[in-house]
């Protein structure tokens, strides 16, 4: 519900960056997204597209890297994936274990291409 | 083509507003809480039993935020305390720069307890820090016993899970111990309350918990002074 927001700030983060970055053109920009963030990926796309769709970002391509849940359990002192947001103990079944990761909405890298000089 | 490493979050300026907020309610003495919930869960009920509730010098505030309408800050202003709508215009859920800009007439210092009532939103709410102390769940009898697992998002990053509207239970096909045991599956140590605030059940438990809070609040503040 919250993904048009999300893609803007994706896009404010893009534009801020190329700034820095004269004479190269951004072409990928890839993200991670934690199942536990509460944002779909498809909808993130959807509004991505929706915010690029003839500017002079059109060409930019999201990219998302779905990161499951990571719990770690003191008992067992292992850290493990959970999916279905089962944070019990793969080994011992033990309910206690430790949320360490699963809600990121973080950037990972941009990809950027030297900008082609136009001929006259 | 080149590929440059950002290794930040997408909300950093959302978090950077949020650190500033509980830079200054840490400065200031102030406990915030986060309401959070589907709408129709009670949020407001709770407040205006809180606010009737919370003895003269408790210096409260409240901040309530909707898409439209200033009924909920209506609602709240004949308790005498400092109340203020945030309408988002179509917003689902409050960001911290809204927060801060509803706050820029208020004195934090004459502020113990800011209550900020989020948009009714089970989903957007939870990405969005507001400096506040805690977030709080809220869930009322007329749900699912299983939307701690349909949302666990919310669940996992709120302290405490109030469920409402017991007094209705007989009248419902809500399994309360399965809500309950579905909020510590996602959150093993979540704090749990029953609270009906038509028949003033558990208000007490309720009142004892955010007293409990802002005395921790008080003692943390004193220590960073």
């Amino acid at each position: 519900m919250h993904e048009v927001g999300i893609a803007n700030s994706i896009l404010e983060a893009v534009q801020a960056e190329s700034g820095l970055h004269p004479g190269k053109v951004p072409r990928k920009i890839a993200v991670r997204i934690g199942e536990f963030a509460a944002i779909d990926p498809a909808a993130l796309h959807f509004c991505f597209e929706a915010l690029t769709r003839d500017t002079q970002w059109e060409a930019l391509r999201l990219d998302i890297e779905v990161c499951q849940p990571r719990y770690f359990c003191p008992e067992c002192t292992v850290d493990f994936s959970a999916s279905q947001f089962d944070p019990r103990c793969p080994k011992c079944e033990s309910e206690h274990t430790r949320f360490l990761s699963g809600d990121q909405l973080e950037l990972a890298y941009l990809e950027m291409e030297e900008h082609e000089p136009t001929t006259t | 083509m080149s590929r440059l490493p950002l290794e930040k979050k997408i909300l950093s300026e959302n978090d950077r507003i949020a650190a500033r907020l509980r830079e200054r309610f840490g400065e200031s003495g102030t406990l915030c809480l986060n309401l959070i919930s589907s709408p129709g869960s009670g949020k407001t009920t709770l407040l205006e039993k809180t606010l009737e509730s919370l003895p003269k010098d408790a210096r409260a505030a409240v901040l309530t935020g909707d898409i439209q309408t200033e009924n909920d800050a209506n609602r709240l202003k004949p308790f005498g305390v400092p109340v203020k709508q945030i309408t988002t215009g179509g917003t689902c859920h409050l960001d911290a720069s809204m927060v801060e800009r509803h706050l820029a007439d208020w004195r934090l210092a004459q502020i113990d307890l800011l209550f900020i009532e989020n948009v009714g939103n089970l989903v957007c709410p939870s990405s969005y820090d507001l400096g506040e102390a805690a977030k709080i769940v809220l869930l009322s009898v007329t749900e699912g016993e299983d939307k701690p697992l349909k949302y666990p998002s919310i669940f996992l990053k709120s302290e405490l899970l109030v469920l409402t509207k017991t007094d209705l239970l007989p009248y419902v096909p809500f399994d309360i111990a399965a809500a309950e045991a579905n909020a510590r599956r996602v959150h093993p140590d979540m704090e749990i309350l029953r609270v009906s605030c038509t028949k003033n059940d558990g208000l007490e438990d309720w009142l004892m918990w955010v007293e409990e809070r802002k005395r921790e609040s008080r003692i943390a503040s004193k220590v960073l002074v």
